[in-house]
C-alpha cells in the first residue's frame, strides 16, 4: 500500500509539472497583452515597457517559465514587495500574492464540495439501497421516477428557486454565506446547506440509479444466498455481502465524477455569491491574469489528483483482490 | 387440458418418520409469462446418516426443489404446497425467523461453484465462522478456532495461516472444501450438496467425494446429493431419485436404479454415458430432444415426446395420462413390469456392458 502511494505520488508530481507548463505556454498564445490590463485606459508605450519589466513579460517565455517555476521553492522578489516560497506569483490584476489569495479561498471551496460529496453520497446511495431492497414497491417506483426528474435540474435554476422558496419567502433557512468552522461551526453549517442541498441534487440521482441496480445486481450473486443458506439474516446480507460488492461500480463512478464537482462547485459559488476558488478561476480568465491562473489551474489539478489517489486507496479497502495485484 | 393429475402414492416408510419427509411438495414460480412449475408434486424421505442421490437434466427441478427445503426461494413470486418436515417440524409453514435458526444449523448447504458461492470481501476463516458465531454465540475468537479446526478437517494444509486469506488466494478445489467447512460450521444434520463437484477437475472431484464421505461417517449427517453425474451417485448415495420436469420418475436404492433401471429416461440417462469396457467405436445413446419447459408441459407423460417406448403402451395412454409413481422401489411409467424387463434386458443392458 505505502508502495503504492510512494509510486503515484512521484506521478502526481509529474502531471502537475506537465499540466503548468501547458497551461503556461498555452497563456502567451493568446494574442491580447496581459500587461495592458495593469496599464489602464491612458496606456502610453512607455508606461507598457515598465509594466512589461516589472511583471518579467519582457523575457522569453521560457525564461519566465522557469522564474514561475524557482519561485515556487524559492520565493521571488517583484516590483511590489518579497513573496515568500510557495510563490505563486503576484496577480496581474491587483498585484496580490496568488498563493495568500488561494489559501483565503479554498476553504470554501473545500467545505462546498466536501459537503455535497457527504450529501449525495448518503442521500444517493441510501435512496438506491432502499429501492433495491423495495424492488417493484410505489417506493422504488417513486425514487427510480424522481431521480429521473431531479437528474434534468440545473444549479442555476433549482438555486433561486430554492433561495426564493425558503429564504425569501418563508425565511426558514438562513442565505448563504461562509464562515470558517474554527469561527464558529453552527454558522458554517447552516451558511452552506444550500449550496451543499442544490449542488448534490444534480449528482443524487444518478447514484440513486446507480446504487440501485449494482445492489438489486449483488443480491442475485451466488455468495449472498450462501451467506442466507448458513442463517445470516436478510439485513446482515444486504449490507455485509450485497453492499460491499455494490460499492465498486459506484467508486468507479465517483472517481469520473471528481473533475464535474469542481465544475459544479464554481457554478454554486456564483449562483449562491460565494467567493471560492471557482469564482477566481472565472475571474482570472477574464481578466488574463496568469499568475492567479496559474495557481487556480494547480490548485484544482493537484485537489483532483489527491481525490483521485482516494478513490483508487478505496478500490483497494473495498475489494482484497485489488490489494495484491 | 384431459390430463389428469393424481397426487404420488406416498413411498413405503409412513409420512413424518423418517429425518426429512417431503410431501407431494409443488413449487410455481409466477412469471410474465405464466406460472412456471418447476417442482409439480415431489415426495421423498431420508433417514439420518443416509445419502440420497437426486439425478436429473439441467432445469429438472432439483435444485428448486433444495432451494425449497432451505425456504431460500423469492417468497413473493413463489408458491410453495406440500409438506417438507425436518426431524418432525414443518418447513413450509415456519417463519423467515425460524428458518434463519435452521439453516446453517441443522441444515447446511454446499453450493457448486465456491467461487462464486464463497464472497470475495472476507476472508474464508470469517466466512466460516459467522454461522458459528450466529447459532452458538460464540465470540469472534472461538469462531475463528473452530474455522481453523473446520479447515484442519477438510484437509486445508497450515489452517492457522490459510484462515485469514480471502478465496482467490485459495485454489478450487481448496476453495471447495472451504465451501465443505462452511456448511459443517454448526455439525448441521442435514447436508444438501447442490452438484458439489461439478466445477472441478476429475482428480479433486474424487478427494471431495471422499471428504464428504469421510465426514458423513464422522457427523453422521443426512446428505441430498444433487447432481447430473450418476458416477458420482454411484460413488456417494444410498438412494437414488431421478427428476424429470419437476417430478420424480424412478426411485430406488443405487445398485437397483444403477444396475436394473426401470424408466425409459433412466435408460437413456444410462445410455448417454461412456462406459470404460465397452467398445471404442460404440457410439454413446444421447436422449433425443431437449427438456420440456416446465411453462408448458407436455401433457401426460412429461417425458412422452422423447421416450422411444410409446408405442409399446396401448391406446394415447403416455400423451393423456400422467404415471404415478407408486412406493418403495418404483418408475412413473405406462409399460407394464414385463414390458419394462423385456425393453432393459433386450435393448438397453447390451449397450450399458
Amino acid at each position: 500500500m505505502l508502495q503504492f502511494l510512494i509510486r503515484r505520488s512521484f506521478g502526481a508530481v509529474l502531471i502537475l509539472v506537465l499540466i503548468s507548463a501547458f497551461t503556461f505556454f498555452m497563456f502567451f498564445a493568446i494574442p491580447q497583452d496581459p500587461a495592458l490590463l495593469a496599464c489602464g485606459k491612458n496606456c502610453t508605450p512607455d508606461a507598457l515597457e515598465i509594466i512589461h519589466k516589472n511583471l518579467g513579460l519582457d523575457q522569453p517565455v521560457t525564461v519566465q517559465y522557469w522564474h514561475f517555476l524557482a519561485g515556487i521553492f524559492t520565493g521571488r522578489d517583484f516590483a511590489v514587495g518579497h513573496c515568500d516560497a510557495p510563490c505563486f506569483g503576484v496577480s496581474f490584476a491587483n498585484n496580490q500574492n496568488v498563493w495568500d489569495t488561494i489559501l483565503d479561498r479554498f476553504p470554501l471551496t473545500l467545505s462546498l464540495t466536501a459537503g455535497s460529496l457527504v450529501v449525495f453520497l448518503v442521500v444517493g446511495l441510501g435512496a438506491g439501497m432502499v429501492a433495491a431492497k423495495k424492488r417493484g414497491t410505489w417506493l422504488d417506483k417513486v425514487f427510480s421516477s424522481g431521480s429521473l426528474v431531479v437528474s434534468s435540474l440545473q444549479i442555476y435554476f433549482l438555486g433561486p428557486l430554492v433561495l426564493l422558496l425558503f429564504v425569501y419567502s418563508t425565511g426558514w433557512l438562513e442565505k448563504p454565506k461562509y464562515v470558517p468552522i474554527s469561527e464558529d461551526a453552527a454558522g458554517w453549517f447552516a451558511g452552506l446547506l444550500i449550496p451543499w442541498v442544490v449542488m448534490a441534487t444534480i449528482f443524487t440521482a444518478n447514484y440513486t440509479r446507480m446504487s440501485r441496480s449494482s445492489m438489486i445486481e449483488q443480491l442475485q450473486e451466488e455468495h449472498v444466498k450462501a451467506a442466507r443458506a448458513k442463517g445470516m439474516s436478510g439485513n446482515y446480507t444486504f449490507f455485509r455481502y450485497a453492499w460491499r460488492g455494490s460499492l465498486v461500480p459506484i467508486v468507479t463512478i465517483l472517481g469520473i465524477d471528481l473533475s464535474s464537482l469542481l465544475g459544479g462547485g464554481m457554478v454554486t459559488e456564483l449562483t449562491f455569491g460565494l467567493a471560492g476558488i471557482g469564482r477566481l478561476a472565472l475571474q482570472s480568465v477574464i481578466d488574463k491574469d496568469l499568475p492567479m491562473l496559474m495557481g487556480v489551474m494547480l490548485i484544482s489539478a493537484a485537489l483532483i489528483i489527491v481525490f483521485n489517489l482516494i478513490v483508487d486507496a478505496l478500490y483497494a479497502v473495498i475489494d482484497p483482490r485489488v490489494r495484491l495485484s | 387440458m384431459t390430463t389428469q393429475t393424481k397426487p404420488e402414492e406416498a413411498p413405503a416408510a409412513a409420512a413424518g418418520d423418517a429425518f426429512l419427509s417431503v410431501r407431494d411438495l409443488k413449487v410455481h414460480f409466477s412469471t410474465e409469462g405464466g406460472v412456471v412449475k418447476a417442482v409439480d408434486g415431489l415426495s421423498f424421505d431420508l433417514e439420518r446418516g443416509k445419502t440420497l442421490g437426486i439425478v436429473g437434466e439441467s432445469g429438472s427441478g432439483k435444485s428448486v426443489t433444495n432451494l425449497a427445503v432451505l425456504g431460500l426461494h423469492d417468497r413473493r413470486r413463489t408458491a410453495v404446497e406440500g409438506s417438507i418436515a425436518l426431524d418432525g417440524q414443518e418447513l413450509t409453514e415456519a417463519s423467515e425467523k425460524q428458518l434463519e435458526k435452521l439453516r446453517g444449523k441443522k441444515m447446511a448447504m454446499i453450493f457448486q461453484d465456491a467461487l462464486t458461492a464463497l464472497s470475495p470481501y472476507y476472508t474464508v476463516g470469517r466466512q466460516i465462522g459467522e454461522p458459528y458465531m450466529k447459532h452458538n454465540g460464540a465470540s469472534k475468537r472461538d469462531a475463528r478456532v473452530r474455522a481453523i479446526d473446520l479447515l484442519q478437517k477438510v484437509g486445508i494444509p497450515h489452517p492457522q495461516k490459510r484462515v485469514d486469506d480471502y478465496p482467490h488466494q485459495f485454489s478450487g478445489g481448496m476453495r471447495q472444501r472451504a465451501m465443505i467447512a462452511m456448511a459443517l460450521a454448526c455439525n448441521p444434520d442435514l447436508l444438501i450438496a447442490d452438484e458439489p463437484t461439478t466445477a472441478l477437475d476429475v482428480t479433486v472431484q474424487a478427494q471431495i467425494l471422499d471428504l464428504l464421505k469421510d465426514l458423513q461417517q464422522e457427523f453422521g449427517s443426512a446428505i441430498i446429493m444433487i447432481t447430473h453425474d450418476l458416477g458420482v451417485v454411484g460413488n456417494m448415495a444410498d438412494d437414488i431419485l431421478v427428476m424429470y420436469a419437476g417430478r420424480a420418475v424412478e426411485r430406488g436404492s443405487v445398485r437397483e436404479v444403477l444396475k436394473t433401471p426401470q424408466h425409459p429416461y433412466t435408460w437413456g440417462l444410462l445410455s448417454s454415458m461412456p462406459n470404460l469396457t465397452s467398445d471404442v467405436d460404440e457410439p454413446l445413446m444421447p436422449i433425443p430432444g431437449s427438456p420440456p419447459s416446465l411453462l408448458n408441459p407436455p401433457s401426460g407423460c412429461a417425458f412422452h415426446p422423447r421416450c422411444g417406448f410409446t408405442d409399446l403402451v396401448s391406446g394415447e395412454r403416455c400423451s393423456g395420462e400422467r404415471p404415478t409413481l407408486p412406493g418403495g422401489r418404483a418408475a412413473a411409467c405406462h409399460l407394464t413390469g414385463e414390458q419394462r424387463q423385456q425393453v432393459f434386458i433386450e435393448k438397453i443392458q447390451p449397450r450399458l456392458g
